[in-house]
């Protein structure tokens, strides 16, 4: 079985979302037109994300978030030229040079950087493979996803695509009671926090709008932002009957109703 | 003579017509229709296939199987549609995640519109890059209480499994009205 596909149909955004809320386990391959990446993840949190033919070891990593010099990156590359990003990470803590937080907010930092880059790749092929681990010797950090997946949400611009996620502004917005999906983890911006002052099962999106005074892009944007991170489901408002009630079987009783469906059953049981 | 109805629908080449082909005693019925949008004057016309397919079930009954296309201009067939519907199939490729965005506009556009009971068929799971249901089930932003149910839509058993998790859904239904 496969999950596999294009970006152009399924962004990395979703991937993140689907990897968050299936906390799946395993690598991520991603072909860009002229790089590749290789993102690693843990019951479904980043572990490690690597980029094309990039120097990403960790003495590089380190220089690139100043932890040291380029210089002193380039000596203890010299000088641990055999050593896995473990090891050297063990020996550059314990001379003193560094805490285990230096290295490890630089780790988190720098996938969070590869993981931007990705949000801007509008095409490229993925594929998901749950069987392979982070490679032995690297050192996996662990990052939500969610505040990942809304900065990556709100990316999302092109109204025909949002009015297809979207199509009804009279469906009204309700928070998951998925565990996990915690408001106070998220760095929402102003606009978000405003709308999600309003989320509530008999508010549909277009009071929402009006309230806030929002357009139909704004909110619609918002939403799914919300909803892509997991925060939010999509509901029937309360209490206000469907577009167009199902005008299905005449209005028999409940008994004989459930003989036909009963009768059918029988029929497509015996096909 | 009573028809009853179930509607399959999905993104474009999910299956449908494949779908109703399996079990139905007649041939296929594919059908072109012209609609009218009367709000919006960009387009004066669209072109709609419908497939048809038919179960009898006896003297007194029988079951129209309705292969819809996808979700473009729906909103105009739903009232031709839901006349006499017991509830609906949504058929998705599962070997072509380009189409779940469609799929999901289809969902959301059903569940703004009735409380009909549904489920999701994830199909051609014989394809070697087919996704699997519960990735599926992400994907689309399923409830866990929304049947998903893996198909292989020339495969007769498969296609009776669908319909038969519909009809108990809809057994359900009338037992505790959703709305
Ligand atoms: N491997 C495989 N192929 C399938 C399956 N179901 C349908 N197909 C094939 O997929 C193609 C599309 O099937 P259709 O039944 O025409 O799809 P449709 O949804 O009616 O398509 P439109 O009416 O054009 O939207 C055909 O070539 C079918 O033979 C399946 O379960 N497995
Ligand atoms: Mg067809």
């Amino acid at each position: 079985m496969a999950l596999r596909g294009n970006l152009r149909d399924f962004s990395f955004t979703q991937i993140l979302n689907l990897i968050n809320l299936a906390q799946k386990t395993g690598m991520l391959t991603v072909e860009g037109p002229g790089e590749m990446a290789r993102i690693y993840f843990r019951d479904g949190k980043l572990a490690l994300a690597l980029i094309g033919r990039e120097e990403n070891d960790l003495s590089a990593i380190l220089a690139r978030s100043r932890k040291i010099t380029a210089n002193q990156a380039r000596v203890i590359r010299e000088r641990t030229r055999m050593m896995t990003d473990k090891e050297v990470g063990l020996l550059l803590i314990n001379a003193g040079y560094l805490s285990q937080k230096d290295v490890f907010d630089s780790l988190q930092l720098y996938s969070i950087e590869v993981i931007r880059r990705l949000f801007t790749w509008v095409e490229g092929i993925f594929q998901f493979d749950q069987t392979s681990p982070v490679p032995t010797g690297k050192i996996p950090v662990r990052i939500d996803l969610e505040n990942l997946i809304m900065e990556g949400s709100r990316q999302l611009r092109e109204w025909e695509q949002l009015q297809e996620e979207i199509p009804s502004l009279d469906m009204a917005l309700k928070f998951t009671d998925r565990p996990g999906a915690n408001l106070r983890h998220l760095n929402l911006n102003l606009e978000e926090w405003r709308v999600v002052r309003y989320v509530n099962p008999k508010n549909s999106m277009r009071q929402i709008a009006q309230a806030t005074h929002m357009n139909d892009l704004e909110i619609r944007r918002i939403a799914y932002a919300l909803l892509q991170a997991g925060v939010v489901e999509m509901v029937r408002p309360g209490g206000i009957p469907p577009v167009m009630p199902p005008r299905s079987l005449p209005p028999v009783n409940k008994e004989e109703h459930k003989s036909l469906i009963q009768r059918l059953i029988n029929r497509i049981r015996s096909l | 003579m009573q028809n009853v109805k179930i509607v399959v629908t999905g993104p474009f080449n999910a299956g449908k017509t494949e779908f109703i082909r399996s079990v139905s005693e007649i041939d296929v019925v594919s059908t072109e229709r012209k609609i009218t949008a009367e709000a919006e004057k960009i387009k004066s016309s669209t072109t709609v296939a419908m497939d048809f397919g038919r179960i009898t079930v006896d003297d007194e009954l029988v079951l129209y199987l309705f292969g819809t296309p996808g979700q473009k201009r729906f909103d105009f067939m739903w009232e031709i549609l839901s006349e006499g519907m017991l509830g609906f199939v949504v058929l998705v490729d599962s070997a072509r995640p380009e189409t779940f965005r469609e799929a999901r506009g289809i969902l959301e556009t059903f569940r703004a519109y009735a409380p009909t009971p549904y489920v999701v068929a994830a199909n051609k799971q014989d394809c070697d890059d087919a996704w699997e249901a519960e990735d599926i089930r992400l994907a689309l932003r399923l409830d866990p209480q929304v049947k998903l149910l893996p198909c292989v839509a020339s495969q007769k058993e498969t296609v009776k499994t669908v319909l038969l998790e519909l009809l108990y859904s809809i057994l359900e239904s009338i037992e505790t009205p959703a709305d």
